[in-house]
Protein backbone atom coordinates (compact mmCIF):
# COMPACT_ATOMS: atom_id res chain seq x y z
CA UNK A 1 0.00 0.00 0.00
CA UNK A 2 1.40 3.31 -1.30
CA UNK A 3 1.10 6.03 1.70
CA UNK A 4 -2.22 7.70 0.42
CA UNK A 5 -4.02 4.07 0.89
CA UNK A 6 -2.25 3.39 4.37
CA UNK A 7 -3.60 7.00 5.38
CA UNK A 8 -6.92 6.12 4.14
CA UNK A 9 -7.10 2.25 5.60
CA UNK A 10 -6.09 3.78 9.17
CA UNK A 11 -8.74 6.32 8.80
CA UNK A 12 -11.54 4.00 8.32
CA UNK A 13 -10.27 1.37 10.83
CA UNK A 14 -10.28 4.12 13.37
CA UNK A 15 -13.76 4.76 12.83
CA UNK A 16 -14.54 1.06 12.67
CA UNK A 17 -13.28 0.86 16.20
CA UNK A 18 -15.11 3.82 17.55
CA UNK A 19 -18.07 2.68 16.55
CA UNK A 20 -17.99 -0.46 18.25
CA UNK A 21 -17.41 1.36 21.38
CA UNK A 22 -20.07 3.79 21.31
CA UNK A 23 -22.05 0.16 20.39
CA UNK A 24 -20.49 -1.24 23.76
CA UNK A 25 -21.36 1.54 25.31
CA UNK A 26 -24.86 1.57 24.23
CA UNK A 27 -25.47 -2.28 24.72
CA UNK A 28 -23.92 -1.68 28.82
CA UNK A 29 -26.34 1.12 29.21
CA UNK A 30 -28.98 -0.60 27.80
CA UNK A 31 -28.50 -3.35 30.10
CA UNK A 32 -28.13 -0.76 33.11
CA UNK A 33 -31.41 0.77 32.45
CA UNK A 34 -33.55 -2.57 31.78
CA UNK A 35 -32.32 -3.65 34.93
CA UNK A 36 -31.84 -0.88 37.29
CA UNK A 37 -34.25 1.96 36.33
CA UNK A 38 -36.82 0.14 34.69
CA UNK A 39 -39.21 1.08 32.03
CA UNK A 40 -38.65 4.86 32.97
CA UNK A 41 -35.71 4.38 30.78
CA UNK A 42 -37.51 4.10 27.96
CA UNK A 43 -35.91 5.01 24.77
CA UNK A 44 -33.21 7.35 25.87
CA UNK A 45 -30.39 5.46 27.45
CA UNK A 46 -30.20 7.44 30.89
CA UNK A 47 -27.32 4.72 32.03
CA UNK A 48 -25.07 5.67 28.71
CA UNK A 49 -25.98 9.51 29.03
CA UNK A 50 -25.41 9.71 33.01
CA UNK A 51 -22.35 7.77 32.66
CA UNK A 52 -20.86 9.49 29.01
CA UNK A 53 -21.78 12.86 30.98
CA UNK A 54 -19.47 11.64 33.98
CA UNK A 55 -16.73 10.62 31.99
CA UNK A 56 -16.73 13.47 29.87
CA UNK A 57 -15.71 15.88 32.61
CA UNK A 58 -11.91 14.65 33.11
CA UNK A 59 -11.24 13.74 29.99
CA UNK A 60 -12.33 17.54 28.72
CA UNK A 61 -10.21 19.14 31.54
CA UNK A 62 -7.28 17.52 30.70
CA UNK A 63 -8.35 18.34 26.95
CA UNK A 64 -7.75 21.99 27.94
CA UNK A 65 -4.91 22.25 30.23
CA UNK A 66 -3.08 18.60 30.08
CA UNK A 67 -0.60 20.07 27.65
CA UNK A 68 0.61 22.38 30.75
CA UNK A 69 0.25 19.14 32.67
CA UNK A 70 1.98 17.21 30.83
CA UNK A 71 5.07 19.75 29.72
CA UNK A 72 5.01 20.35 33.40
CA UNK A 73 5.53 17.00 34.53
CA UNK A 74 8.50 16.23 32.12
CA UNK A 75 10.37 18.71 33.21
CA UNK A 76 10.75 20.52 29.67
CA UNK A 77 12.65 23.06 28.64
CA UNK A 78 11.68 25.95 26.01
CA UNK A 79 14.52 25.00 23.29
CA UNK A 80 15.53 29.17 23.63
CA UNK A 81 16.23 28.65 27.18
CA UNK A 82 18.04 25.51 26.23
CA UNK A 83 20.03 26.95 23.43
CA UNK A 84 21.06 29.62 25.63
CA UNK A 85 22.71 27.07 28.38
CA UNK A 86 24.21 24.94 25.39
CA UNK A 87 28.02 24.21 24.15
CA UNK A 88 28.74 25.24 20.61
CA UNK A 89 28.18 21.39 20.38
CA UNK A 90 24.53 21.22 21.45
CA UNK A 91 23.62 24.52 19.92
CA UNK A 92 24.16 23.38 16.37
CA UNK A 93 22.02 20.48 17.48
CA UNK A 94 19.40 22.96 18.47
CA UNK A 95 19.55 25.03 15.91
CA UNK A 96 18.87 21.67 13.61
CA UNK A 97 15.68 20.80 15.47
CA UNK A 98 14.95 24.45 15.38
CA UNK A 99 14.72 23.74 11.64
CA UNK A 100 13.36 20.77 11.05
CA UNK A 101 10.47 21.70 13.17
CA UNK A 102 9.89 25.20 10.76
CA UNK A 103 10.34 22.55 7.81
CA UNK A 104 7.72 20.20 8.55
CA UNK A 105 5.50 23.02 9.97
CA UNK A 106 6.20 24.26 6.04
CA UNK A 107 5.37 21.24 4.39
CA UNK A 108 1.98 20.73 6.58
CA UNK A 109 1.08 24.48 6.10
CA UNK A 110 0.57 25.00 10.07
CA UNK A 111 1.53 27.55 12.30
CA UNK A 112 4.79 26.52 13.78
CA UNK A 113 4.28 25.00 17.46
CA UNK A 114 6.52 25.94 20.19
CA UNK A 115 9.36 23.25 21.19
CA UNK A 116 10.47 21.87 24.07
CA UNK A 117 13.59 20.11 25.03
CA UNK A 118 13.44 16.98 27.73
CA UNK A 119 15.94 16.32 29.88
CA UNK A 120 15.92 12.59 29.53
CA UNK A 121 18.62 10.30 27.94
CA UNK A 122 16.62 8.16 26.38
CA UNK A 123 15.68 9.16 22.46
CA UNK A 124 11.69 9.83 22.39
CA UNK A 125 9.32 12.47 21.36
CA UNK A 126 5.84 13.75 21.90
CA UNK A 127 3.66 16.15 20.69
CA UNK A 128 1.01 17.81 22.74
CA UNK A 129 -1.83 20.27 22.36
CA UNK A 130 -5.14 20.08 21.13
CA UNK A 131 -4.36 20.59 17.89
CA UNK A 132 -2.86 22.96 14.94
CA UNK A 133 -2.22 26.47 16.77
CA UNK A 134 -2.49 24.85 20.24
CA UNK A 135 0.35 22.54 20.27
CA UNK A 136 3.71 21.74 21.42
CA UNK A 137 6.29 18.99 20.67
CA UNK A 138 9.03 17.89 23.10
CA UNK A 139 12.12 15.70 22.15
CA UNK A 140 14.28 14.64 24.64
CA UNK A 141 17.97 14.91 24.93
CA UNK A 142 18.91 11.79 24.17
CA UNK A 143 16.72 11.94 20.96
CA UNK A 144 18.76 14.87 19.72
CA UNK A 145 22.39 13.02 20.31
CA UNK A 146 21.49 9.94 19.00
CA UNK A 147 19.59 10.90 15.44
CA UNK A 148 21.13 12.35 12.77
CA UNK A 149 19.44 15.46 10.54
CA UNK A 150 17.22 13.24 8.28
CA UNK A 151 16.08 10.84 11.29
CA UNK A 152 14.87 14.21 13.05
CA UNK A 153 13.07 15.31 10.27
CA UNK A 154 11.33 11.67 10.31
CA UNK A 155 10.32 12.15 13.83
CA UNK A 156 9.51 15.81 13.83
CA UNK A 157 6.83 14.82 10.44
CA UNK A 158 5.32 11.84 12.84
CA UNK A 159 4.74 14.44 15.91
CA UNK A 160 3.53 17.16 13.63
CA UNK A 161 1.03 14.64 11.58
CA UNK A 162 -0.17 13.74 15.61
CA UNK A 163 -0.86 17.67 15.37
CA UNK A 164 -2.61 18.06 12.06
CA UNK A 165 -4.50 14.29 12.83
CA UNK A 166 -6.19 15.91 15.40
CA UNK A 167 -4.80 12.57 17.87
CA UNK A 168 -5.50 14.62 21.08
CA UNK A 169 -9.01 15.33 20.57
CA UNK A 170 -9.22 11.75 19.41
CA UNK A 171 -7.68 10.12 22.41
CA UNK A 172 -9.37 12.60 24.67
CA UNK A 173 -13.14 11.08 23.32
CA UNK A 174 -11.62 7.81 23.64
CA UNK A 175 -10.76 8.56 27.25
CA UNK A 176 -14.29 10.03 28.12
CA UNK A 177 -15.71 6.43 26.30
CA UNK A 178 -13.31 4.17 28.68
CA UNK A 179 -14.25 6.72 31.42
CA UNK A 180 -18.12 5.70 30.65
CA UNK A 181 -17.44 2.57 30.45
CA UNK A 182 -15.92 2.48 33.59
CA UNK A 183 -18.89 4.27 35.33
CA UNK A 184 -21.41 2.14 34.59
CA UNK A 185 -19.52 -1.02 35.39
CA UNK A 186 -18.36 0.04 39.15
CA UNK A 187 -22.52 1.60 39.36
CA UNK A 188 -23.71 -1.99 38.04
CA UNK A 189 -21.48 -3.89 40.37
CA UNK A 190 -22.58 -1.66 43.74
CA UNK A 191 -26.42 -2.02 42.16
CA UNK A 192 -26.22 -6.04 42.74
CA UNK A 193 -25.36 -4.92 46.15
CA UNK A 194 -28.70 -3.49 46.80
CA UNK A 195 -30.57 -4.09 44.21
CA UNK A 196 -31.42 -7.86 43.57
CA UNK A 197 -35.14 -7.06 44.92
CA UNK A 198 -35.91 -4.73 42.22
CA UNK A 199 -34.50 -7.23 39.66
CA UNK A 200 -36.72 -10.04 40.81
CA UNK A 201 -39.69 -7.84 40.47
CA UNK A 202 -38.70 -7.57 36.79
CA UNK A 203 -38.43 -11.31 35.98
CA UNK A 204 -41.50 -11.18 37.01
CA UNK A 205 -43.09 -8.92 34.31
CA UNK A 206 -41.70 -11.58 31.92
CA UNK A 207 -39.11 -11.33 29.23
CA UNK A 208 -38.59 -14.94 29.26
CA UNK A 209 -35.98 -16.87 27.90
CA UNK A 210 -34.82 -13.71 25.76
CA UNK A 211 -34.61 -11.56 28.78
CA UNK A 212 -32.40 -14.24 30.59
CA UNK A 213 -30.13 -14.59 28.46
CA UNK A 214 -29.82 -10.90 27.58
CA UNK A 215 -29.29 -10.33 31.33
CA UNK A 216 -26.45 -13.09 31.25
CA UNK A 217 -24.47 -11.66 28.19
CA UNK A 218 -24.75 -8.16 29.93
CA UNK A 219 -23.26 -9.61 33.01
CA UNK A 220 -20.98 -10.83 31.57
CA UNK A 221 -20.08 -7.91 29.70
CA UNK A 222 -20.40 -6.12 32.61
CA UNK A 223 -17.56 -7.80 34.86
CA UNK A 224 -14.81 -7.52 31.52
CA UNK A 225 -16.27 -3.95 30.36
CA UNK A 226 -13.16 -2.06 31.73
CA UNK A 227 -10.50 -4.31 30.48
CA UNK A 228 -12.21 -4.39 26.94
CA UNK A 229 -12.24 -0.58 26.72
CA UNK A 230 -8.82 -0.37 27.68
CA UNK A 231 -8.15 -2.74 24.38
CA UNK A 232 -10.64 -0.83 21.92
CA UNK A 233 -8.97 2.11 23.19
CA UNK A 234 -5.20 1.11 22.58
CA UNK A 235 -6.65 -0.54 19.68
CA UNK A 236 -7.48 3.30 18.64
CA UNK A 237 -3.68 4.40 19.94
CA UNK A 238 -2.26 2.07 17.67
CA UNK A 239 -4.38 2.84 14.57
CA UNK A 240 -3.41 6.58 15.03
CA UNK A 241 0.52 5.67 15.31
CA UNK A 242 0.47 4.20 11.65
CA UNK A 243 -1.37 7.23 10.41
CA UNK A 244 1.01 9.34 12.17
CA UNK A 245 3.70 7.42 10.24
CA UNK A 246 1.96 7.33 7.01
CA UNK A 247 1.37 11.06 7.20
CA UNK A 248 4.45 11.66 8.34
CA UNK A 249 6.02 10.07 5.29
CA UNK A 250 3.68 12.52 3.43
CA UNK A 251 5.68 15.40 4.89
CA UNK A 252 9.09 14.52 4.43
CA UNK A 253 8.59 12.59 1.44
CA UNK A 254 10.95 10.04 2.69
CA UNK A 255 9.58 7.31 4.85
CA UNK A 256 12.98 5.51 4.82
CA UNK A 257 14.03 8.86 7.48
CA UNK A 258 11.48 7.25 9.78
CA UNK A 259 12.31 3.96 9.34
CA UNK A 260 15.45 4.34 10.23
CA UNK A 261 14.82 6.81 12.96
CA UNK A 262 13.20 3.78 14.31
CA UNK A 263 15.07 1.64 14.46
CA UNK A 264 17.56 3.70 16.09
CA UNK A 265 14.99 4.37 18.76
CA UNK A 266 13.91 1.00 19.10
CA UNK A 267 17.83 0.16 19.65
CA UNK A 268 17.43 1.98 22.74
CA UNK A 269 16.34 -0.38 25.51
CA UNK A 270 15.88 2.30 28.16
CA UNK A 271 12.26 3.50 29.38
CA UNK A 272 12.08 7.01 28.88
CA UNK A 273 11.65 7.99 32.90
CA UNK A 274 10.76 11.26 31.93
CA UNK A 275 7.42 10.80 30.17
CA UNK A 276 4.39 9.76 32.18
CA UNK A 277 2.69 6.67 30.93
CA UNK A 278 -0.49 8.94 30.33
CA UNK A 279 1.30 10.45 27.54
CA UNK A 280 2.26 7.16 25.68
CA UNK A 281 -0.26 8.15 22.48
CA UNK A 282 1.25 10.79 21.58
CA UNK A 283 5.02 9.59 21.47
CA UNK A 284 7.19 8.42 18.72
CA UNK A 285 7.57 5.56 20.45
CA UNK A 286 6.06 3.53 23.99
CA UNK A 287 7.95 5.26 26.76
CA UNK A 288 7.64 2.06 28.63
CA UNK A 289 10.01 1.30 26.06
CA UNK A 290 11.32 -2.58 25.04
CA UNK A 291 10.26 -4.87 27.69
CA UNK A 292 6.75 -3.23 26.90
CA UNK A 293 7.10 -5.12 23.75
CA UNK A 294 8.96 -8.36 24.14
CA UNK A 295 8.53 -11.08 26.07
CA UNK A 296 4.58 -11.02 26.69
CA UNK A 297 3.67 -12.92 23.31
CA UNK A 298 0.67 -11.86 21.74
CA UNK A 299 -1.65 -10.95 24.66
CA UNK A 300 0.62 -7.75 25.72
CA UNK A 301 0.01 -6.54 22.23
CA UNK A 302 -3.48 -5.71 23.11
CA UNK A 303 -2.40 -3.11 25.60
CA UNK A 304 0.11 -1.77 23.74
CA UNK A 305 -0.14 1.97 22.87
CA UNK A 306 2.13 1.66 19.95
CA UNK A 307 2.46 -1.05 17.40
CA UNK A 308 5.36 -3.05 17.03
CA UNK A 309 8.19 -1.52 15.93
CA UNK A 310 9.20 -4.13 13.68
CA UNK A 311 5.73 -3.90 11.85
CA UNK A 312 5.75 0.13 11.61
CA UNK A 313 9.21 0.12 9.80
CA UNK A 314 7.91 -2.96 7.68
CA UNK A 315 4.94 -0.29 6.49
CA UNK A 316 7.21 2.59 5.87
CA UNK A 317 9.78 0.32 3.99
CA UNK A 318 6.38 -0.93 1.84
CA UNK A 319 5.90 2.85 1.19
CA UNK A 320 8.91 3.78 -0.20
CA UNK A 321 8.81 0.89 -2.33
CA UNK A 322 5.51 1.92 -3.56
CA UNK A 323 6.44 5.37 -4.28
CA UNK A 324 9.29 4.58 -5.89
CA UNK A 325 7.65 2.60 -8.74
CA UNK B 1 -47.46 19.03 -3.64
CA UNK B 2 -45.25 19.37 -6.42
CA UNK B 3 -44.59 23.08 -5.92
CA UNK B 4 -42.95 21.48 -2.35
CA UNK B 5 -40.64 19.46 -4.25
CA UNK B 6 -39.48 21.71 -6.22
CA UNK B 7 -38.50 24.63 -3.73
CA UNK B 8 -37.18 21.97 -1.68
CA UNK B 9 -35.18 21.02 -5.09
CA UNK B 10 -33.69 24.55 -5.63
CA UNK B 11 -32.98 25.10 -1.71
CA UNK B 12 -30.76 22.08 -2.08
CA UNK B 13 -29.26 23.23 -5.18
CA UNK B 14 -28.69 26.69 -3.46
CA UNK B 15 -26.92 25.25 -0.73
CA UNK B 16 -24.86 23.12 -2.67
CA UNK B 17 -23.31 25.76 -4.76
CA UNK B 18 -22.99 28.08 -1.88
CA UNK B 19 -20.53 25.44 -0.15
CA UNK B 20 -18.51 24.67 -3.02
CA UNK B 21 -18.31 27.96 -4.32
CA UNK B 22 -17.12 28.69 -0.54
CA UNK B 23 -14.77 25.58 -0.70
CA UNK B 24 -13.34 26.94 -3.92
CA UNK B 25 -12.72 30.48 -2.75
CA UNK B 26 -11.18 28.95 1.06
CA UNK B 27 -8.74 26.96 -1.47
CA UNK B 28 -7.75 29.55 -4.34
CA UNK B 29 -6.35 31.65 -0.95
CA UNK B 30 -4.76 29.09 0.63
CA UNK B 31 -3.27 28.49 -3.02
CA UNK B 32 -2.26 32.07 -3.55
CA UNK B 33 -0.79 31.46 0.43
CA UNK B 34 1.63 28.79 -0.19
CA UNK B 35 2.86 30.15 -3.37
CA UNK B 36 3.84 33.83 -1.31
CA UNK B 37 5.51 31.07 1.14
CA UNK B 38 7.55 29.85 -1.05
CA UNK B 39 8.94 33.59 -1.69
CA UNK B 40 9.35 34.36 1.61
CA UNK B 41 11.65 31.48 2.22
CA UNK B 42 13.57 32.79 -1.07
CA UNK B 43 14.09 35.83 0.10
CA UNK B 44 15.83 34.38 3.48
CA UNK B 45 17.63 32.40 1.21
CA UNK B 46 19.08 35.76 -0.40
CA UNK B 47 20.01 37.11 3.17
CA UNK B 48 21.70 34.19 3.87
CA UNK B 49 24.32 34.04 0.79
CA UNK B 50 26.17 36.87 1.63
CA UNK B 51 26.99 36.29 5.35
CA UNK B 52 27.85 31.71 4.11
CA UNK B 53 30.06 33.44 1.18
CA UNK B 54 31.66 35.83 3.58
CA UNK B 55 32.58 33.10 6.18
CA UNK B 56 34.24 30.99 4.15
CA UNK B 57 36.05 33.16 1.75
CA UNK B 58 39.35 33.64 3.97
CA UNK B 59 40.02 29.14 4.30
CA UNK B 60 38.66 28.64 0.31
CA UNK B 61 40.55 31.51 -1.20
CA UNK B 62 41.70 29.64 -4.61
CA UNK B 63 38.34 28.70 -5.12
CA UNK B 64 37.49 32.09 -5.84
CA UNK B 65 35.29 30.88 -8.99
CA UNK B 66 33.04 28.81 -7.20
CA UNK B 67 32.18 31.68 -4.68
CA UNK B 68 31.53 34.52 -7.60
CA UNK B 69 29.48 31.90 -9.39
CA UNK B 70 27.37 31.56 -6.61
CA UNK B 71 27.50 35.64 -5.86
CA UNK B 72 26.42 35.94 -9.88
CA UNK B 73 23.53 33.90 -9.45
CA UNK B 74 22.13 35.28 -6.59
CA UNK B 75 22.56 38.48 -8.14
CA UNK B 76 20.56 37.24 -10.88
CA UNK B 77 17.87 35.71 -8.70
CA UNK B 78 17.35 38.80 -7.08
CA UNK B 79 16.76 40.36 -10.65
CA UNK B 80 13.86 37.31 -11.55
CA UNK B 81 10.65 38.88 -13.02
CA UNK B 82 7.48 36.29 -13.23
CA UNK B 83 7.50 33.00 -11.95
CA UNK B 84 9.18 31.20 -15.10
CA UNK B 85 11.88 33.17 -14.92
CA UNK B 86 12.31 32.70 -11.13
CA UNK B 87 12.29 28.87 -11.86
CA UNK B 88 14.95 29.27 -13.34
CA UNK B 89 17.41 31.42 -12.01
CA UNK B 90 16.16 30.27 -8.40
CA UNK B 91 17.68 26.61 -9.86
CA UNK B 92 20.82 28.07 -11.03
CA UNK B 93 21.46 29.66 -7.39
CA UNK B 94 20.25 26.19 -5.96
CA UNK B 95 22.85 24.56 -8.02
CA UNK B 96 25.75 26.90 -7.06
CA UNK B 97 25.33 26.82 -3.69
CA UNK B 98 25.03 22.64 -3.86
CA UNK B 99 28.28 23.01 -5.32
CA UNK B 100 29.99 25.14 -3.16
CA UNK B 101 28.72 23.33 -0.26
CA UNK B 102 30.42 20.06 -2.34
CA UNK B 103 33.71 22.03 -2.04
CA UNK B 104 33.53 23.03 1.15
CA UNK B 105 33.82 19.25 2.41
CA UNK B 106 37.48 18.96 0.85
CA UNK B 107 38.30 21.75 3.62
CA UNK B 108 38.80 20.21 7.24
CA UNK B 109 39.51 23.95 8.48
CA UNK B 110 36.33 24.68 7.57
CA UNK B 111 34.17 21.19 8.77
CA UNK B 112 35.96 21.90 11.84
CA UNK B 113 34.78 25.66 12.19
CA UNK B 114 31.55 25.46 14.32
CA UNK B 115 30.67 29.58 12.61
CA UNK B 116 31.05 27.34 9.48
CA UNK B 117 28.99 24.32 10.30
CA UNK B 118 26.27 26.59 11.91
CA UNK B 119 25.86 28.69 8.71
CA UNK B 120 25.99 24.92 6.65
CA UNK B 121 23.52 23.76 8.66
CA UNK B 122 21.28 27.56 7.98
CA UNK B 123 21.84 26.90 4.71
CA UNK B 124 20.79 23.38 4.56
CA UNK B 125 17.28 24.26 6.49
CA UNK B 126 16.97 27.09 3.96
CA UNK B 127 17.11 24.84 0.97
CA UNK B 128 14.18 22.30 2.74
CA UNK B 129 11.74 25.45 3.53
CA UNK B 130 12.28 26.13 -0.25
CA UNK B 131 11.66 22.74 -0.90
CA UNK B 132 8.54 22.03 1.18
CA UNK B 133 7.32 25.69 0.53
CA UNK B 134 6.75 24.10 -2.83
CA UNK B 135 5.43 20.61 -2.14
CA UNK B 136 3.05 22.52 0.25
CA UNK B 137 2.29 24.83 -2.83
CA UNK B 138 2.23 21.81 -5.25
CA UNK B 139 -0.35 19.56 -2.28
CA UNK B 140 -2.46 22.79 -1.70
CA UNK B 141 -3.08 23.33 -5.49
CA UNK B 142 -3.56 19.70 -6.43
CA UNK B 143 -6.05 19.71 -4.11
CA UNK B 144 -7.91 22.94 -5.54
CA UNK B 145 -7.45 21.39 -9.01
CA UNK B 146 -9.29 18.40 -8.33
CA UNK B 147 -11.88 20.20 -6.76
CA UNK B 148 -12.78 22.12 -9.43
CA UNK B 149 -12.78 18.75 -12.03
CA UNK B 150 -14.40 16.55 -9.40
CA UNK B 151 -18.49 16.11 -10.92
CA UNK B 152 -20.78 17.93 -10.26
CA UNK B 153 -18.53 21.09 -9.28
CA UNK B 154 -16.77 20.57 -12.61
CA UNK B 155 -20.20 22.07 -13.81
CA UNK B 156 -19.90 25.31 -12.37
CA UNK B 157 -16.82 26.22 -11.40
CA UNK B 158 -15.82 27.37 -14.46
CA UNK B 159 -18.91 29.78 -14.91
CA UNK B 160 -17.52 30.85 -11.69
CA UNK B 161 -14.50 31.72 -12.42
CA UNK B 162 -11.98 29.51 -10.94
CA UNK B 163 -9.28 28.68 -13.08
CA UNK B 164 -6.95 25.40 -12.63
CA UNK B 165 -3.51 26.37 -10.50
CA UNK B 166 -0.13 25.98 -11.79
CA UNK B 167 2.20 23.41 -10.30
CA UNK B 168 5.55 23.91 -9.72
CA UNK B 169 7.54 21.79 -12.14
CA UNK B 170 11.18 21.42 -12.55
CA UNK B 171 12.10 24.04 -15.68
CA UNK B 172 15.56 22.12 -16.43
CA UNK B 173 15.55 18.80 -18.09
CA UNK B 174 18.76 18.41 -17.06
CA UNK B 175 17.49 18.79 -12.86
CA UNK B 176 14.84 15.63 -13.80
CA UNK B 177 17.64 13.29 -15.74
CA UNK B 178 18.37 10.46 -12.96
CA UNK B 179 21.85 10.52 -12.86
CA UNK B 180 23.33 7.25 -14.37
CA UNK B 181 25.30 5.54 -11.87
CA UNK B 182 28.06 3.01 -13.75
CA UNK B 183 28.66 -0.20 -11.27
CA UNK B 184 30.71 -1.98 -13.65
CA UNK B 185 34.09 0.04 -13.41
CA UNK B 186 35.89 -0.23 -9.88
Amino acid sequence: MNLYDQQRSNRRKTWLIMIAFVAFLLLLGAGFDTFYIGAGGGVVPVGSLAALALGSVSAVVSYFSGDRAVLLSSHAQPIAEAAAQASDDEKLKLRQLDNVVDEMAIAAGLPRPPVYIVPDPDPNAFATGRGPGHASIAVTRGLLETLDREQLQGVIAHEMSHIRNYDVRMMTVVAALVGAVALLSDWARRGMWWGGGRRRDRDDRGGGAAGIIFFIVWLAAIVIAPLLAQVLAMMVSRRREYLADASGAELTRNPLGLASALETIDAAVEPTRAINSGTAHLCIADPLGREAHIGGGGWSGLFASHPPMADRIAALRAMAYQGSR
Amino acid sequence: MLGLVLLVLIGVIVVWAVASYNRLVGLRNQVANGWRQIDVQLKRRHDLIPNLVNAVRGSMDFERDTLTAVMEARAKALTATGPADAAQKEGALTQSLGRLLAVAENYPALKSNDNVKMLQEELSGTENKVGFARQFYNDIATQFNTAQQVFPTNLAAGMLGFKPAELFEITEAADRAVPTVDLSRH
